[in-house]
C-alpha cells in the first residue's frame, strides 16, 4: 500500500483478534496489518462467520484485541478515553435503537455529545454541525419526523448524518445496507463515496455487498480461511484475492463483470 | 433540544394543575372547612379557629408535602429505570428495593413476634419500621449492586434484581407463617402504604434526600439521553457507562429507599407516570421530560390520595389500593396500544 504516513486516520500492527473465555483463547484472525488513509473508502468483505464482526468490534473499542496493536492516528487504542475517541471515531451500528420519542433532528444532535458541554447545550457551532450533517446527507425534509416514522433507508441516512455531526476523521459501519433495497443500498455506497470524496472522511464499512463495493471502493479488505488480505480494488480483483472469498462450489467470480455468479453444474 | 419553548405552556397548565391538586387535597376531609380559611391558615393568619388550625397544619399539609415528595420521588425512579433498562416496563422496585424495604419491615414486625411474642410488637414505633425499612432496601440493593458489578449486561440486572424479589418474598413468607394475627396485621398495614404518619422532622429527612438526589440526576441528564440510542452508541458518544449506571442506581435506591421506609411499597406511580407523562410531552429529551415526570407524578399522587381520603366520610382507603386501581389500568392499556401499533 503506498501511503502518506502522514495522513494515516487507522493502522493496526501485527493485531490478533478473538474472545479470551477465561484460560481458552478462541483466535478468530491473526496477523491483522492494515492501514487507513484519510479520504479513503475501505469495504470488508467476507463471508458470515470470519469474523467481520470481531474486527469492527475491536478497532473500534467494544472489544480488547488478543495481540498487537490499533493505532488511531498515532496513539494506541486502549490508550485513548472514551471522550477522546468520540472525537476520532464514530460509528453506525447494526443493532436497533431502543424505543422512545426522539426526533431526527434530537438523534443526530446526540452526535454533539462529546463537544457539548455538562448538560448538553448546543452552540451555535454545534447547530452548525448538526445542520452541515443534515445538508451532506439530504434528509432536510425529514428532520421534524420522530426516528420510528422512518423507512429502512432513511433510518440508516439518519445514522450517518448522526455520525457526520459527530465531526470525526473516521466513520465506521457495520453493515450499514443489510435489509435496504437495491436502490437504498446503491443510494448509501454513494453516499459513502461522496462522504470521502468531497469531504475527505475515512470510511470503512463492513459489507456483503461485493458488487457495489468492487466498483466504488478505493480499498478492499478481504476476509477469508488464512486471514486477511487488504489492497487497492483493483490489485486485489487482478490477482485472483477476491476470488478467494467463497470456497465453496455454489458461486464463482466472474472478474469482467465484476461479480459472483451462480454456477451452472 | 430544539424548540423548547414549546413545553412552556404546557409547564405553565401542570404547574396549575398541580396548585389546583394541592388546594382540593388540603381543603378535603373528614372535616369540612372552607377554602378562604385554608388559605388564611396556610399563610399564618392566626385568627382561625384553633381546632382547624391543627387540622390543616400537624395533619392535612404534612400529608399533602408528603405527598408531593413521594409522588415526584417514585415517578424519577421511574423514569431512570426505565431509561437505563431501555423497558418500558421497569419501575423505581425493580432493583429489589420494595423487597429489601419489606423483607426489613417483616423482620422486624413478624420476627419480634415470633421470638419475642405479639405482645412486644406493640412497642414498635414509626421510626423503628422506617429504619428498618432503610436497612432492608439498602441491603438488599447492595447485594444486587454488588452482584451486577461484574455483569456487562444491563439487562441481567433486571432480572437479578426480580429474581432477589422473588427470595425476599419466600422469606416473608415463611415469617408470616410463624407469625402471630396481630403482628400480620400489623405488617400487612404497613404494606397498604400511608402518607400521612410523617412528622415534619420526617418530612424534612424526606426532602433533603429528595434535593440531594435531583442534583445528581441533574449531573446525569446528559448520559441520560445518549442512553436512547443504547449502550454501544452511548459509549461511543463518550459516556462513562458503568459510572453513569452506579450514579443512576444510587440516586433511585435513595429516592425509592427513604420514600418506602417512610411512607410503604408504594405501586405503580413509578411505573405508570412516566409513561403518561410520555404521552403528554411527546419527548424524551431528560432535560425535558425529568421535571415534567416530576410534577406529574406529584399531581397524581395527590389526587391518589384525596380519593384514598374517601371525601366527607370518616374512612380514608389504602393509598396503595388506590395507587393500583389507577394504575393497572394505565399499564394494561399500554400493553394493548403497543400491540396495536406493530
Amino acid at each position: 500500500m503506498i501511503t502518506n504516513h502522514s495522513h494515516i486516520v487507522l493502522k493496526t500492527e501485527n493485531l490478533k483478534i478473538g474472545y479470551q473465555h477465561k484460560k481458552q483463547t478462541l483466535c478468530i484472525a491473526d496477523k491483522i496489518n492494515i492501514s487507513l488513509s484519510k479520504g479513503q473508502f475501505v469495504c470488508l468483505l467476507g463471508k458470515n462467520g470470519i469474523g467481520k464482526s470481531t474486527l469492527i468490534r475491536t478497532l473500534t473499542k467494544v472489544q480488547p484485541q488478543l495481540d498487537g496493536t490499533v493505532l488511531i492516528g498515532k496513539i494506541a487504542l486502549e490508550s485513548i478515553s472514551n471522550i477522546d475517541l468520540a472525537k476520532k471515531m464514530s460509528l453506525v451500528m447494526t443493532e436497533k435503537i431502543p424505543e422512545s420519542n426522539l426526533t431526527v433532528y434530537e438523534l443526530i444532535a446526540l452526535g454533539r455529545q462529546p463537544y457539548t458541554n455538562w448538560i448538553g447545550s448546543l452552540t451555535e457551532d454545534d447547530i452548525n454541525y448538526i445542520d452541515l450533517a443534515i445538508s451532506q446527507t439530504n434528509i432536510k425534509h425529514i428532520i421534524d419526523k420522530r426516528y420510528n416514522e422512518l423507512s429502512d433507508g432513511q433510518l440508516q441516512k439518519v445514522m450517518i448524518a448522526r455520525a457526520l455531526a459527530q465531526n470525526t476523521d473516521l466513520i465506521i459501519l457495520d453493515e450499514p445496507t443489510a435489509h435496504l433495497d437495491i436502490q437504498n443500498k446503491v443510494a448509501i455506497f454513494k453516499l459513502l463515496k461522496t462522504l470521502t470524496q468531497k469531504y475527505q472522511k475515512t470510511v470503512l464499512i463492513s459489507s456483503h455487498e461485493i458488487h457495489l463495493a468492487l466498483q466504488l471502493a478505493d480499498e478492499l479488505l478481504l476476509m477469508n480461511e488464512k486471514g486477511l488480505i487488504a489492497g487497492d480494488t483493483e490489485t486485489l480483483i487482478a490477482d485472483g484475492s477476491v476470488s478467494t472469498l467463497f470456497s465453496s462450489n455454489l458461486v464463482t467470480f466472474d472478474a469482467s463483470s465484476k461479480q459472483f455468479v451462480i454456477n451452472t453444474d | 433540544m430544539r424548540l423548547k419553548s414549546a413545553y412552556g405552556l404546557k409547564f405553565i397548565i401542570l404547574l396549575c394543575l398541580l396548585g389546583v391538586a394541592f388546594l382540593i387535597n388540603i381543603s378535603l376531609g373528614s372535616v369540612d372547612i372552607p377554602l378562604e380559611d385554608i388559605v388564611k391558615i396556610l399563610f399564618g393568619n392566626e385568627s382561625i379557629k384553633g381546632s382547624w388550625q391543627d387540622i390543616i397544619l400537624d395533619f392535612r399539609l404534612p400529608k399533602s408535602i408528603t405527598a408531593i415528595l413521594v409522588g415526584s420521588g417514585l415517578s424519577i425512579s421511574g423514569l431512570l429505570m426505565q431509561t437505563l433498562f431501555r423497558n418500558p416496563l421497569a419501575g423505581p422496585f425493580v432493583l429489589g428495593i420494595s423487597s429489601g424495604a419489606s423483607l426489613g419491615v417483616a423482620i422486624l414486625i413478624l420476627g419480634t413476634s415470633t421470638f419475642a411474642g405479639a405482645a412486644a410488637t406493640l412497642s414498635i414505633s414509626n421510626i423503628g419500621i422506617a429504619i428498618a425499612a432503610s436497612l432492608g432496601a439498602f441491603f438488599v440493593l447492595s447485594v444486587v449492586m454488588l452482584v451486577a458489578r461484574n455483569i456487562k449486561n444491563t439487562m441481567s440486572i433486571l432480572i437479578i434484581g426480580l429474581m432477589f424479589g422473588s427470595f425476599t418474598a419466600a422469606i416473608i413468607s415463611i415469617l408470616a407463617y410463624f407469625s402471630s394475627a396481630e403482628s400480620l396485621q400489623q405488617y400487612v398495614f404497613w404494606t397498604f402504604g400511608s402518607l400521612g404518619n410523617l412528622a415534619w422532622s420526617e418530612i424534612l429527612i424526606l426532602l433533603l434526600v429528595t434535593v440531594l438526589s435531583l442534583g445528581l440526576v441533574i449531573t446525569i441528564i446528559k448520559p441520560l439521553n445518549s442512553l436512547l440510542l443504547g449502550e454501544n452508541y452511548a459509549v461511543s458518544l463518550g459516556v462513562n457507562l458503568k459510572k453513569t449506571r452506579n450514579l443512576t442506581m444510587i440516586v433511585t435506591g435513595l429516592l425509592t429507599g427513604v420514600i418506602t421506609a417512610f411512607s410503604g411499597p408504594i405501586a405503580f406511580i413509578g411505573l405508570a407516570v412516566p409513561h403518561l407523562t410520555k404521552l403528554i410531552i411527546k419527548t424524551s429529551d431528560h432535560k425535558i421530560i425529568l421535571p415534567a415526570v416530576s410534577i406529574i407524578g406529584a399531581i397524581i399522587m395527590l389526587f391518589s390520595d384525596t380519593i384514598a381520603q374517601l371525601p366527607t366520610s370518616e374512612y380514608t382507603l389504602p393509598i396503595n389500593a388506590v395507587t393500583s386501581l389507577f394504575g393497572a389500568p394505565v399499564v394494561i392499556w399500554l400493553l394493548i396500544r403497543k400491540r396495536n401499533s406493530y
